[in-house]
C-alpha cells in the first residue's frame, strides 16, 4: 500500500478543513442549452477530492462569488469532473460563463447516491426530468458495464422543450443500443420535433418491466418525482424499490449549517438520495 | 496544599469568591460570566466581583424581561438571560478562511483555530444539557466544525445550580435541571442562609480539582448539613417552575399533527422576527457569505448565524420552500421538540424558556404543544390526494 500513497499536497493547510474548496482548472466546456453548461474539470494541483458514486454531489465554487450544490454528472481516474450546470442566479452564472483554463474549487464528494447495486437481478427503469438528467448519467453508464446483472433498462428522459434536452448527442447514442429502451419526450415542441410530446409520467404506461421486480431512479424537480413515483407504484412498482433525489438549500453539504433538513433529514448528509417509501409522508404535506 | 478530590464538596464563603476568580484566572483561563449590560445580565469577560450581576435579578413573562434589585448580596439570584454559550464556540459571525489568486489557480488559507482558553462562570443546568446538544450537533456527526471543536476543548465549566426559577423556565419537564448531573468541571450552589451568604463547591473533574487546589488557605471540606441545604434549594426551585410541558410521545404528536389547525392560530400572531432562533442555546443554523476585496485578488468567507424564519432560508429555484409564516413557525417547533430526536437522539429544547421571555408578542411553545395535545388530528394533505 506504501507505494500507493498519495504524495504531500501542494496546500497541506487546506487539508482536512471541511469547508476549503480545492482548485480544479476547467478542462473543456460544452454548451448543452442556451443556459446550461457541462465543464470538465481537473485538478489543478496535487489535491484531489475522493472519487464519488452516482448521485453524489460537490459544493461547487466559483472564485468572489460563492459555492452552490452541484451533482456529479462523470469522472474519471485520473480525477477529472463532470459537471452540468443551469445558469439560475449568481453563482451559476458565473459557473456557466467560465472557459478552459479558469479555476474553480471544489470540496465534496458529498451525500448518499444511487443504490445501484440492490438493483441487480431485477428490471430498472430510469427517469429524468430536465436536469435531472446529469445526475442519473453515471447510473445509466454502470448499468450498461454490468448490464448482464440486470434485467430490462427502460429510460424516460423528458424535458420542456426539445431545447431543454442535455447530453443530446450521446443520448442517440443509446438510443443506438438493443439492451435499453428509451423515451425522449417533451412538454412542448414545433413541428421539427418528431418524438413524443407530453410530461414524463404519461410515458410510464408504456414502460416494459416487470413491477414487483423492478427498481426505479427517478430525478428532476420535485413535483415531477412525486408524479411519476405515484405513477410508478400504481403500475405496481414497490415505494421501497423507488428511490429519488431531494434539492434543497444548501450552504454547507456536511449537515451543520441546517439549511437541506426535510423534516427529521438533513438532505446533504442523508440524502440527496432517498428512498421514496421514506419521504412519502412528507410529500404529501406542503412547505416541509 | 490539601489535596482536592474528583467528586469532593467544599464550602467557599462569599468574602472569598475573588479569590475563585483569581484561582480561575491563574490555571490561564480568561472569565466570562453574566454581567449587566442594556438592562439585561449577558455574558461578557469577567474581571472582579463586581462585574457579577451582585444584587440583581430578573423577572420573565412571555415577551417580558426586567432587571430588579433584590433585598440581598446573591451573585447568581436571577436566570438566564438573551445570551447563551453558544456564541463563545459558535460566533454570531466567524470567518472561515481567506483565500488568494495566484497564477492560474487560488490558495485557501483556513482561519486559525488559536484562541483564549475561557471559563465559563454560571453555566446553569438547562445550559450545560444546551452544550452536550451543541457538542452533538458540531463535532458527534461525521464531520466536525474545526472552529467549535479548538474552542470545545479549551472551556472550563463552572456551573450553578438555580436558587429559583425563572418564570418561563421548564427545564424540569424537559429533564435538564435545575440540578446538575454531569457536564461540569466545577458546580456551585449559593446559600444565601442560614448562616453566611457562601457556596457549597462540587469538583466534577480533575480540571475543577486544579482550581480549588489554588486556593490559600485550602477551602474546608463541605459537612452534611451543607449537601442536604444544597438540595432543599433545588428542590425548591423544581417546584416553581414558571411553565411546564408535557413531552409524552411529543415526537410522533408533532409527527403526526403537520396539519393542524393550531399552526395558522399561532401563525397569525408570529412576525418571523427570528428572536427565539437567535436567543436559543441549541439552534446551531448558520449561512456563509463570499466578501472579496476590492481589486477581486482575495477573498474571505464568513459564516454567520441564520434562522428557519427567514424567507430565504429554503431558497430554491427563486422562490423558497417554506414560503408561510406557518410552515417556518413549524419548522422551528417541530423541530426543536420533534425531528431533533431523529436527529441526534435528544429533545432540542432544554426548557430555558428564552423564545417564550424574547418572543415580541410573547408566543409560548409550552402553549402550542398543549393546544395540539388537547385536539390531536392524524397527517392529512390539503388536497387530499392520499
Ligand atoms: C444536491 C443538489 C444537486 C444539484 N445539482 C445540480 C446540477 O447538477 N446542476 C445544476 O445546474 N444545478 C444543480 N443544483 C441546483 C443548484 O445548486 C442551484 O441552481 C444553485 O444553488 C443556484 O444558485 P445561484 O447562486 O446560481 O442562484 P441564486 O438564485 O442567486 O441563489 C440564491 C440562493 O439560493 C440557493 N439556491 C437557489 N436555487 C437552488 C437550488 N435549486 N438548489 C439549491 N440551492 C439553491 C443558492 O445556493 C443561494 O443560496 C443542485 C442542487 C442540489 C441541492
Ligand atoms: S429551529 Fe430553525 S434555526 Fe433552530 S436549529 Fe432548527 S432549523 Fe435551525
Ligand atoms: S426552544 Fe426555547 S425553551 Fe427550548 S431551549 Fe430553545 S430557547 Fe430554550
Ligand atoms: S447543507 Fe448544511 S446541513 Fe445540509
Amino acid at each position: 500500500m506504501l507505494a500507493d500513497q498519495p504524495r504531500a499536497p501542494a496546500h497541506a493547510e487546506t487539508m482536512g478543513h471541511p469547508f476549503a474548496p480545492i482548485p480544479y482548472t476547467v478542462r473543456s466546456v460544452v454548451l448543452e442549452t442556451p443556459d446550461t453548461t457541462t465543464l470538465v474539470v481537473e485538478p489543478h494541483g496535487d489535491q484531489r477530492i475522493p472519487s464519488s458514486r452516482p448521485g453524489q454531489f460537490v459544493m461547487l465554487y466559483a472564485f468572489g462569488v460563492g459555492e452552490v450544490p452541484i451533482g456529479v454528472a462523470g469522472g474519471n481516474a485520473e480525477g477529472q469532473l463532470i459537471h452540468t450546470v443551469r445558469s439560475a442566479g449568481k453563482v451559476t452564472q458565473a459557473l456557466t460563463h467560465l472557459t478552459p483554463g479558469d479555476t474553480v474549487g471544489i470540496r465534496g464528494p458529498y451525500g448518499h447516491g444511487w443504490p445501484v447495486a440492490n438493483a441487480r437481478g431485477g428490471d430498472v427503469v430510469v427517469v429524468a426530468g430536465g436536469l435531472g438528467m446529469p445526475p442519473l448519467r453515471e447510473v445509466v453508464y454502470e448499468l450498461f458495464r454490468h448490464r448482464d446483472s440486470f434485467g430490462r433498462v427502460e429510460i424516460v428522459y423528458g424535458a420542456r422543450t426539445p431545447k431543454d434536452l442535455v447530453y443530446y448527442n450521446e443520448i442517440q447514442s443509446w438510443r443506438r443500443r438493443d439492451d435499453v429502451r428509451l423515451q425522449v419526450t417533451v412538454d412542448a415542441a414545433g413541428r421539427e420535433w418528431y418524438g413524443d410530446v407530453g410530461v414524463v409520467t404519461t410515458r410510464i404506461p408504456d414502460c416494459r418491466f416487470d413491477p414487483p421486480k423492478t427498481t426505479a431512479f427517478v430525478c428532476g424537480p420535485e413535483i415531477m418525482m412525486k408524479l411519476t413515483a405515484q405513477a410508478l407504484v400504481e403500475r405496481g412498482v414497490k415505494p421501497e424499490s423507488t428511490w429519488i433525489s431531494m434539492e434543497r438549500n444548501m450552504k454547507c453539504a456536511i449537515g451543520l449549517c441546517g439549511h437541506c433538513q426535510f423534516g427529521p433529514s438533513f438532505v446533504c448528509r442523508d440524502g440527496p438520495v432517498f428512498c421514496y417509501r421514506d419521504l412519502a409522508p412528507l410529500l404529501a404535506v406542503r412547505e416541509v | 496544599m490539601g489535596e482536592v478530590r474528583v467528586g469532593g464538596q467544599y464550602v467557599l464563603d462569599r468574602a472569598r469568591f475573588p479569590e475563585f476568580l483569581s484561582a480561575l484566572s491563574a490555571c490561564g483561563y480568561d472569565v466570562v460570566g453574566p454581567t449587566v449590560r442594556d438592562s439585561a445580565i449577558v455574558y461578557d469577560r469577567i474581571e472582579k466581583l463586581d462585574d457579577l450581576p451582585v444584587g440583581w435579578t430578573d423577572r420573565q413573562d412571555g415577551g417580558k424581561y426586567r432587571l430588579e434589585r433584590r433585598s440581598d448580596e446573591a451573585l447568581f439570584g436571577y436566570n438566564v438571560g438573551p445570551f447563551s454559550w453558544k456564541r463563545f464556540l459558535f460566533p454570531p459571525r466567524e470567518r472561515l478562511w481567506t483565500a488568494e489568486k495566484v497564477e492560474g489557480s487560488f490558495v485557501v488559507r483556513p482561519e486559525p483555530t488559536g484562541g483564549p482558553r475561557l471559563a465559563f462562570l454560571g453555566v446553569r443546568a438547562c445550559e450545560l444539557a444546551a452544550l452536550d446538544m451543541t457538542d452533538k450537533v458540531f463535532q458527534g456527526g461525521p464531520v466536525a466544525d474545526p472552529g467549535y471543536r479548538a474552542r470545545r476543548a479549551r472551556i472550563l465549566k463552572v456551573a450553578v445550580q438555580c436558587g429559583q426559577a425563572g418564570g418561563t423556565c421548564f427545564c424540569v419537564s424537559m429533564g435538564t435541571g435545575p440540578g446538575v448531573r454531569s457536564g461540569a468541571d466545577l458546580v456551585l450552589t449559593e446559600i444565601l442562609s442560614p448562616g453566611p451568604h457562601r457556596f457549597l463547591l462540587e469538583v466534577g473533574t480533575p480540571l475543577g480539582a486544579e482550581v480549588v487546589a489554588r486556593l490559600a488557605p485550602p477551602l474546608s471540606s463541605a459537612a452534611k448539613d451543607e449537601e442536604g441545604l444544597a438540595r432543599g434549594i433545588v428542590e425548591r426551585t423544581a417546584g416553581s417552575m414558571g411553565r411546564r410541558m408535557d413531552t409524552g410521545g411529543i415526537r410522533d404528536l408533532l409527527r403526526t399533527n403537520l396539519e393542524h389547525p393550531r399552526w395558522e392560530i399561532v401563525a397569525a400572531r408570529c412576525l418571523s422576527c427570528t428572536n427565539c432562533t437567535m436567543v436559543c442555546p441549541t439552534c446551531f443554523c448558520s449561512s456563509q457569505e463570499e466578501v472579496p476585496s476590492l481589486d477581486a485578488q482575495a477573498v474571505e468567507r464568513w459564516r454567520r448565524w441564520d434562522s428557519c424564519y427567514n424567507l430565504a432560508f429554503t431558497e430554491l429555484h427563486g422562490t423558497s420552500v417554506r414560503k408561510s409564516g406557518l410552515s417556518r413557525y413549524r419548522q422551528w417547533m417541530t423541530h426543536k421538540l420533534g425531528t431533533w430526536h431523529d436527529q441526534f437522539g435528544t429533545s432540542g429544547c432544554v426548557g430555558c424558556g428564552r423564545c417564550i421571555t424574547w418572543c415580541p408578542v410573547g408566543i409560548d411553545l409550552t402553549e402550542e404543544v398543549a393546544a395540539i395535545r388537547a385536539s390531536p388530528g392524524t397527517i392529512t394533505t390539503k388536497g387530499g390526494s392520499r
